[in-house]
């Protein structure tokens, strides 16, 4: 019988590896169970709902929007950990925010999540932090930006000057 | 397992064609019962079963979104390439005689391994989702108008829903679905309310994709026939595990592809009965379909030409023509033998664990399992398998409306084939305690 090369024949390699580690933070399962400001939002000025065709994950993100900056948001939707983690980080990091400062998040996110290391020290992005170890995951980075996708979608029919990141 | 055909058991010819390479993992146990199966020749047929991943050896549980190719296929599509390449049907010289000798001796394997004894009856496509394709497309605009019946089930892959999405955009004509009961299985008394509406075609899966149900084909089309319905029945499924007999099935159209039984990607069959071939028209124009050709109008190639406009994929014919020969000389008895212990060793291991959900019926199934695992979304579960080694698929397996039907938007699928083995049973049940541990348990 042969075994995994890392580990000695017989025994279980109950370890885990460094890389899930990282992903799998205890923030980000704590956001996936008990996803903040999750439900309708009433008196949404902006609402948009995105979906990932491949995979079935939906996203609804409904913003509150007074005297230009984002009084309120709140999301509703079905995902893996990474994609309901990012959503609910996203309701809280944009509270406040203009709607322009909002979409500047979302850059600084996505070239988080592509790997630049030296967001690591942006107070900005705050938790959203803890989801930088998505880049080493490339086919989850989909994941991870199906809400501030829906943010770049709203801010760009507001705000012609939107970008995508 | 049904409609299976009597086949010789596995022969010597994998002894004989055994190569150096080591197995990988897996190579330990044998689980048939009878004498003759050799698993650790048989995967050593597959190279890529001794790779590793993430510093892990392979375990290749998603098989039923596309198998590997034996060293036997991989070597007649090379030999072909470097020594037989030619177009085909078209030239007098050597190389295209032996091309078009390659290419309809596939058509002879294949035709074989549908059960027809008319290789004519055998249309070369793309896949099964074209083969569907070509059927809606032809027969449906030639013979189906407004008002006309087509009936689905709710179970069909998006490949045997879209296409008739379309004609009955295209025709004006209405679709039916048939309900799924609880345990996964077709609902035939729903079934048979809609063909009280005299449909023109039913079209069903032979076996799910995302539950392994074996549907019940047989009466399914004879209950069709004696609603006055013809019936088409997707093979993607059910053609890797069993040797199919159309006329024991008694079916009018059977779509099946090449990669999901160890040929190459990129080329399927559509078997249908010749009389329909025949009455049809053609599907796509251009060369290699034609009779004779003026600029105003053209007449056609006999069946199956008529249906092959153009250069096919002439390599990948010659391997899914091999790889049709390859499961017939193991045989479809000794692969359905060596599958259905897998399957009881993984009901019995995945039955013990807690928080685990599996979806589809206890018997009358292949050895495909969607499950759920807690409140672990399945593309977590597939990224955490994934770094030990272990492929398998997350998502809604185009089958959304399945889906919908469970109240579930995706669940975790593991499927195996006659070359896995059962420690990578062990292996996958060892992956989903790292998946809990890395959870922090199992909500």
């Amino acid at each position: 019988m042969i075994e995994p090369r890392s580990e000695p024949p017989g025994t279980i390699d109950r370890e885990i590896p460094s890389s899930l580690n990282q992903l799998y933070q205890e923030v980000i399962l704590d956001h996936y169970r008990k996803p903040r400001n999750k439900g309708h939002l009433d008196g949404a000025t902006h609402a948009i709902t995105m979906n990932n065709p491949l995979c079935g994950d939906v996203i609804e993100l409904m913003l509150r929007v007074e005297g230009g900056s984002i009084a309120e948001a709140r999301f509703l939707g079905r995902g893996c950990s990474i994609s309901l983690a990012s959503a609910s980080m996203l309701t809280g990091r944009v509270r406040g925010k203009s709607l322009e400062q909002a979409l500047e998040l979302s850059r600084k996110f996505t070239h988080l999540l592509h790997g630049e290391g030296a967001l690591l020290s942006d107070d900005d992005l705050g938790d959203l932090r803890t989801l930088a170890g998505v880049s080493k995951f490339p086919v989850r980075i989909k994941c991870a930006l199906l809400a501030w996708n829906c943010l770049e979608e709203l801010g760009d029919g507001t705000d012609a000057d939107g970008g995508s990141g | 397992m049904a409609e299976m055909t009597d086949t010789k058991q596995a022969t010597g010819t994998l002894a004989s064609e055994r190569p150096p390479e080591a197995a990988g993992r897996g190579d330990a146990g044998d689980v048939s019962a009878g004498g003759g199966w050799d698993l650790a020749a048989i995967r050593a047929q597959f190279p890529i079963l001794s790779r590793e991943v993430h510093g892990h050896p392979l375990a290749y549980l998603d098989n039923a979104a596309s198998s590997q190719q034996p060293l036997r296929v991989l070597n007649r599509v090379e030999r072909y390439l470097r020594e037989e390449h030619a177009n085909v049907h078209r030239g007098v010289h050597q190389l295209s005689a032996e091309a078009t000798e390659a290419y309809e001796g596939a058509r002879r394997s294949v035709a074989a391994h549908a059960g027809t004894r008319d290789p004519a009856e055998i249309v070369f496509t793309r896949g099964t989702t074209e083969a569907v394709n070509l059927v809606a497309s032809s027969w449906g605009d030639a013979f189906i108008g407004a008002g006309d019946e087509i009936v689905l089930t709710k179970m069909e892959h998006h490949s045997n829903l879209v296409p008739w999405q379309l004609l009955a955009g295209r025709t004006g004509c209405k679709l039916g679905f048939v309900d799924v009961t609880s345990e996964g299985t077709l609902d035939l008394d729903d079934y048979d309310r809609l063909l009280g509406k005299r449909p023109r075609l039913v079209a069903c899966t032979h076996v799910s994709n995302s539950l392994g149900t074996v549907n019940p084909v047989r009466e399914i089309v004879d209950r069709a026939h004696a609603a006055g319905a013809l019936t088409l029945i997707d093979g993607a499924q059910a053609a890797p595990h069993m040797l199919t007999d159309v006329a024991k099935l008694g079916c009018d159209f059977y779509a099946f592809s090449s990669h999901k039984m160890c040929g190459p990607t990129g080329v399927g069959a559509l078997w249908a009965r010749r009389e329909l071939l025949e009455e049809m028209p053609p599907y796509q124009g251009g060369g290699e379909m034609i009779s004779d050709v003026k600029l105003e109008r053209s007449s056609w190639a006999k069946v199956p030409h008529k249906f092959e406009a153009g250069t096919p994929n002439i390599s990948g014919v010659v391997g899914f023509g091999e790889a049709a020969r390859f499961l017939a000389d193991l045989g479809s008895e000794a692969i359905a033998s060596h599958e259905d212990a897998l399957k009881r060793a993984v009901f019995e291991r995945l039955d013990e664990i807690e928080g685990l959900h599996l979806y589809g019926p206890r018997e009358g199934r292949t050895a495909v399992f969607s499950f759920t695992y807690g409140d672990i979304h399945p593309h977590d579960l597939s990224t955490i398998l994934d770094q030990r080694g272990i492929a398998i698929r997350a998502g809604h397996h185009c089958n959304q409306p399945l889906m919908d039907h469970y109240g579930i938007s995706s669940t975790a699928r593991a499927s195996f084939y006659f070359y896995n083995s059962p420690r990578e049973i062990d292996v996958l049940c060892e992956g989903l305690a790292l998946a809990a541990e890395v959870f922090g348990g199992i909500a």
